[in-house]
């Protein structure tokens, strides 16, 4: 029989059995989860303490007491209540000395991985002899902290690159991805999987069998090759250096934490575990610190709260979702719900076409079969889930409608009546447009407190985002419904209000407008590109509009012209004009850019800039301004904006706005968002700087009062 | 007045089934498993039945897919039916899904089941192919192999002819005769001449050309979209409206050569597709808001000599229900005769109108009667729609039930023969809209 050992902390628990063995246990009773903080940190070391005393101690296994992970990562609150880097600093110490007496124990030490484990949590399993995981879908194992602009602050930057070899240990700390059991057993991560009743078991008889000398891991995996190119200092500052370079492109220094970990890694590997774990330590300190991390840390949090619906007992269940329009937009709608588990029924005007959204569907599953992702059966059952069709009739069952149709307001109007035809009373009908006002598309039905917006981003599946849209009208139960529709799509989900282009079609509006204005002025593309490339923006905006279209892009400046033109905004025309001769973008190979037409990727990568471009501009010569002037006047334009947004009451609070944002338009997320950026910088710089645009170039610079009044008052959007 | 089975009375409430296909055409890529999953989709959506009322599933097949050797439970989880539903697959060579129908029937009546799906599925575009026997049992050995000389060793003592894999074989099992040589000899045991087959094949797919252009076989058809393509498939494609009599008769004889009668053109095609029903208790029917399109009444199975009278069942288990129920031919509106051969048809009809036959082996008096060639399969059948094994009985039961509804009958005949010398017939009443 186990025997439990008394220990103060109510955070863990201890207990050896007959062998020998003792499982230390983490549950925190306070939380769903457990997470590294100075509390658990200390907790771990009364145990030791404990154990250290115990006599005829043979193994010791860690476990976590809560069904569904094993550790989380760290506790974020808590980096967010340090003061100075070396509160920091001192966390990291002591997560590096629990970890040096971990490994120093005379008997072996074996972790028990079920579910997430993450950051501190694999830390704190990298210093474990063996390592057992689950097998059970939920088990995946990260470092995901360069996500939060940090470091591995608990010795990994140090352990994994020794485990698992310099490369694979780079890779997973700068990209922070998940790894899966069935890989992480491949690459030596783990030691050994199974089911996961039979985990905690299988870890103590390890542990027994460590001690007998019956069992040694085996690590032989990772390439010769890779092998021979990691053993020596020369080969291995290729790496490092190679490591740099992709970070850089990647990230164009804007994220400090990438070149942090490359240093750290060096450092331990060419001059000993100590002196790494030392540098780790400063650099965690440091970038605890930076604004980046602390802009991104906020975005962690402000996406968390958006996963709660704040409405949860007036959602009705959604069993199956009807799609209208099985194009791009209404398959990738398909593809998130029934990934999901409710049914979709698509359709089209035709089953060919219904049949071809349904195609794309079972496209992106055996995408992800191909990559061992999920099983062929999966992918089957998933798709099965997709009824395409051309009648209205198979919606009946529905119970949300979400028309993703050409944006002409008749056309919605049409399908929107169609539907309510043939549905109960209690469908949510929701309208995936991107700019048409929802109380418009709500005049086309009876009862217009079931008809709200949601509006997805393209391409669906990539783009977290869903901006749902109400009306005046709207009801609680649609909306409520609506948003649980999202969250279970996988969607961080913002609520705003009606209006032209709603938030995120407006701010994005107006910025694509001044990139336009700029092209009109002279401005070379590809410059106006690398500009907002480097401030952060995963493509430029010339990229963008060649990738929506720039039919598109006219359409949306035509539905929101009346509402932008008033005396402040200048509109330029020449999307329209580029559209009229058939410069589409991506979809007709010749934009902005030009495209190769045998490329068959849903988003290209354009051969060059289409030189023929210029001869719609009435600029007479080129002229591009300084890369922090374009930089400027697009990211305020699309700032100001937002804030604007807050002041008509079309957003209801910041944290909507830099959700927004950063999710759906891909704003810088080191930058935390619009508002976040304005906190950031001061009210009063932006409100300067926009003056200074606003004396040179017009009233559309002119700052939002809201802005004017913050920086009066010196007050923040954020406490 | 018919007498009824004992217990709760099971009922027909809808079904439906992919566009046959001729095998290696609109769905050669797939497996049974996948046109099962598409069916039973299929008929979960257009019922709008909640998957989790589901109480069975269950499928016919005959050439199965090791891999999913009960294909209903694969075929169901991926439709999205719950876990929690039992799933079973029967077979019973060309009456797999009429066995399917009548295991529901027993489930129902018998209160084991409220709600359930009938139906079978059937790929002949892939058929198992079979490593060689000496091969399989060395490969079978290999799994003890530990080193190289060990897998050398297994070597020893194979030719290479055995390297060649083996198809299944589609001779009868017991008598090594081919289904076609056993239709052949008793359209011969019967009279029936090669130009009275040729007209019955031709009048099959006239009929069957004509249902479909006049959109008698909508109800029954849903279409399929199956990868990778996803380019849908609305229509059977087995049926030539273009045949004629000048074209079936320049056809040699595909089994019994040359003298034979039996040519390609009057035997049912190799098929690939899949059926599902729809069957309720009545009254859980009723209390659920389902309108019950027909009663399935008494059925039966029957068994003869693989040899000589391999495909005459039906008229041995057509006469067995008719007396079960105290009907006749007379009181038969409609008739659904699967068509293995147009041969094997007219001779079991034949039969049916022999005295001879009535006494020699119904233990009858006279003859069980003529058939009504105007309630015989005026969809066309087998011959013309196609013959997916598995999914062919299930497609007879909907096949009946809807001509009941169009030909303002009310009771309907499905019958059925089978390899192994097996067959099958069901009565079915019709419900009142």
């Amino acid at each position: 029989m186990p025997v439990q050992l008394d220990v103060s902390t109510n955070l863990l628990s201890l207990a050896v059995d007959d062998s020998g063995v003792a499982t230390l246990e983490l549950d925190d009773p306070t939380a769903s989860v457990n997470k590294i903080s100075g509390e658990t940190l200390n907790a771990f070391t009364e145990a030791l303490d404990i154990l250290d005393a115990q006599a005829d101690l043979t193994g010791l296994v860690f476990t976590s007491g809560k069904p569904a992970s094993f550790i989380v990562g760290a506790d974020l609150e808590m980096l967010q209540n340090f003061e100075i880097p070396a509160d920091a600093r001192k966390l990291s110490g002591e997560a590096h000395d629990l970890g040096r007496r971990v490994r120093s124990l005379d008997v072996p030490t074996v972790a028990a991985l079920h579910g997430p484990v993450m950051g501190g949590g694999l830390e704190m399993a990298l210093n474990c002899d063996y390592r057992i995981a689950s097998t059970a879908n939920a088990t995946k194992m990260a470092l995901p902290e360069v996500q939060l602009g940090l470091l591995p602050g608990g010795g990994g930057t140090q352990l994994l690159p020794r485990l698992v070899g310099l490369q694979q240990a780079l890779t997973l700390m700068l990209t922070g991805k998940n790894v899966y059991p069935e890989k992480a057993r491949r690459m030596g991560l783990v030691d050994a999987l199974i089911h996961p009743p039979g985990l905690t078991a299988a870890a103590r008889r390890a542990a027994q069998q460590l001690a007998r000398g019956e069992l040694s891991p085996d690590r032989e995996d990772g390439s010769w090759g890779d092998r021979l190119l990691e053993s020596n200092p020369v080969s291995r500052r290729v790496i490092y250096q190679q490591a740099g370079k992709r970070t850089e492109q990647r990230t164009r220094g804007n994220y400090p934490a990438p070149p942090r970990i490359i240093d750290a890694v060096r450092t331990g590997l060419e001059q000993g575990l100590e002196q790494g774990l030392e540098t780790e330590q400063r650099h965690f300190g440091d970038l605890v610190f930076t604004p980046e991390s602390q802009a991104l840390v906020s975005l962690f949090f402000a996406k968390r709260s958006a996963e709660k619906n704040p409405m949860p007992d007036a959602a009705r269940s959604v069993d199956t979702v009807g799609v209208l329009g099985a194009g791009l937009m209404g398959s990738g709608i398909a593809q998130v719900t029934t990934e999901n588990g409710p049914s979709v029924v698509l359709k089209d005007q035709s089953l060919d076409l219904a049949a071809q959204g349904k195609k794309s569907v079972w496209e992106a599953f055996e995408a992800q079969r191909a990559k061992g992702i999920i099983n062929a059966f999966t992918r089957d059952q998933r798709t099965e889930r997709v009824v395409p069709t051309a009648d209205y009739a198979p919606l009946r069952a529905c119970d949300l409608v979400i028309e993703a149709v050409p944006e002409e307001l008749s056309i919605k109007h049409d399908v929107l009546s169609d539907v309510e035809d043939v549905v109960g009373p209690n469908t949510v009908l929701a309208s995936n447009t991107s700019a048409l006002p929802i109380t418009q598309i709500a005049e086309g039905v009876d009862d217009p407190s079931r008809v709200l917006g949601m509006h997805y981003f393209s391409p669906v599946p990539d783009i977290p985002l869903l901006e749902i849209v109400m009306t005046e009208q709207t009801s609680d139960t649609a909306l409520a419904t609506a948003y649980a529709a999202g969250l279970a799509q996988g969607k961080t989900v913002i609520v705003v209000r009606d209006g032209p282009g709603f938030y995120t079609t407006r701010i994005l509006a107006l910025y694509m407008n001044e990139a336009l204005l700029l092209f009109d002025a002279g401005a070379e593309v590809e410059a106006v590109d690398e500009a907002m490339k480097d401030a952060g923006f995963p493509m430029g905006p010339f990229e963008l509009f060649d990738l929506v279209g720039l039919d598109v892009a006219a359409k949306i400046t035509d539905i929101m012209g009346d509402a932008l033109a008033d005396a402040r905004v200048t509109i330029s025309d020449s999307a329209a004009r580029l559209a009229e001769t058939d410069l589409l973008g991506q979809k007709t190979n010749v934009g902005f850019y030009r495209y190769d037409a045998d490329d068959a990727a849903d988003d290209k990568d354009p051969e060059g800039v289409n030189e023929g471009v210029y001869h719609f501009t009435d600029a007479p010569t080129r002229s591009t301004p300084p890369a922090e002037a374009i930089q400027d006047r697009l990211l305020l334009m699309m700032v100001n904006e937002a804030v604007r947004c807050l002041e008509d009451g079309v957003l209801r609070a910041p944290i909507d706005g830099d959700l927004g944002a950063v999710f759906g338009l891909g704003f810088p997320p080191f930058r935390g968002g619009p508002f976040r950026h304005v906190d950031r910088e001061g009210p009063g710089t932006i409100v300067d700087a926009l003056e200074r645009l606003e004396a040179r170039h017009g009233d559309r610079f002119r700052p939002a009062e809201r802005l004017r009044t913050q920086a009066a008052q010196e007050a923040f959007f954020y406490d | 007045m018919a007498a009824s089975l004992p217990g709760r009375t099971a009922v027909f409430v809808d079904g439906c089934r992919l566009p046959f296909q001729r095998a290696g055409t609109g769905y050669a890529d797939l497996r049974a498993y996948d046109m099962g999953r598409m069916v039973l989709r299929s008929l979960l959506t257009r019922t709008d039945l909640a998957a989790d009322r589901l109480d069975r599933v269950v499928m016919g097949s005959v050439v199965q897919d090791v891999n999913t050797s009960n294909v209903a439970r694969e075929a169901a989880l991926a439709a999205g039916i719950p876990n929690t539903v039992p799933a079973f697959t029967v077979t019973m060579a060309c009456i797999s899904s009429n066995q399917a129908v009548t295991s529901g029937v027993d489930l129902l009546r018998t209160g084991q089941a409220d709600i359930m799906v009938a139906g079978g599925t059937e790929t002949l575009s892939d058929p198992p192919v079979r490593l060689q026997r000496p091969v399989r049992k060395r490969l079978f050995q290999a799994r003890k192999a530990k080193n190289a000389s060990d897998y050398l060793e297994l070597l020893d003592g194979i030719s290479p002819g055995d390297l060649i894999p083996e198809s299944p074989d589609i001779a009868e099992f017991s008598t090594g005769e081919v289904m076609g040589e056993s239709a052949d000899r008793l359209a011969a045991m019967f009279g029936i001449s090669r130009e009275a087959q040729d007209e019955y094949a031709l009048r099959s797919h006239e009929r069957a050309a004509t249902a479909r252009d006049d959109g008698r076989l909508d109800e029954e058809l849903t279409a399929a979209t199956p990868p990778p393509d996803f380019a849908p498939i609305t229509d059977d494609n087995v049926i030539r409206a273009d045949t004629s009599m000048e074209k079936l008769r320049a056809l040699p004889p595909a089994f019994v050569k040359p003298f034979g009668t039996i040519t390609a053109g009057s035997s049912s095609a190799l098929t690939d597709g899949a059926s599902a029903t729809l069957l309720m208790a009545e009254e859980v029917a009723e209390a659920e808001g389902f309108a019950p399109r027909a009663a399935l009444r008494h059925y039966t199975y029957v068994a003869q000599d693989p040899e000589t009278e391999l495909l005459l069942g039906p008229a041995y288990a057509i006469p067995e229900v008719l007396d079960t129920a105290g009907l006749t031919l007379e009181d038969i509106d409609v008739i659904e005769l699967h068509e293995a051969f147009a041969g094997q048809v007219l001779a079991v009809l034949e039969a049916l109108r022999s005295d001879t036959f009535a006494t020699e082996h119904l233990n009858r008096d006279a003859a069980v009667g003529e058939v009504d060639r105007d309630r015989l399969n005026t969809r066309g059948g087998s011959l013309s729609l196609g013959h997916p094994f598995g999914a062919t009985g299930a497609r007879l039961v909907m096949s009946a039930v809807n001509r009941l509804h169009d030909e303002d009958g009310r009771w309907a005949l499905v019958s059925a023969c089978a390899a192994g010398g097996q067959g099958h017939a069901m009565l079915i009443e019709r419900r009142a809209e």
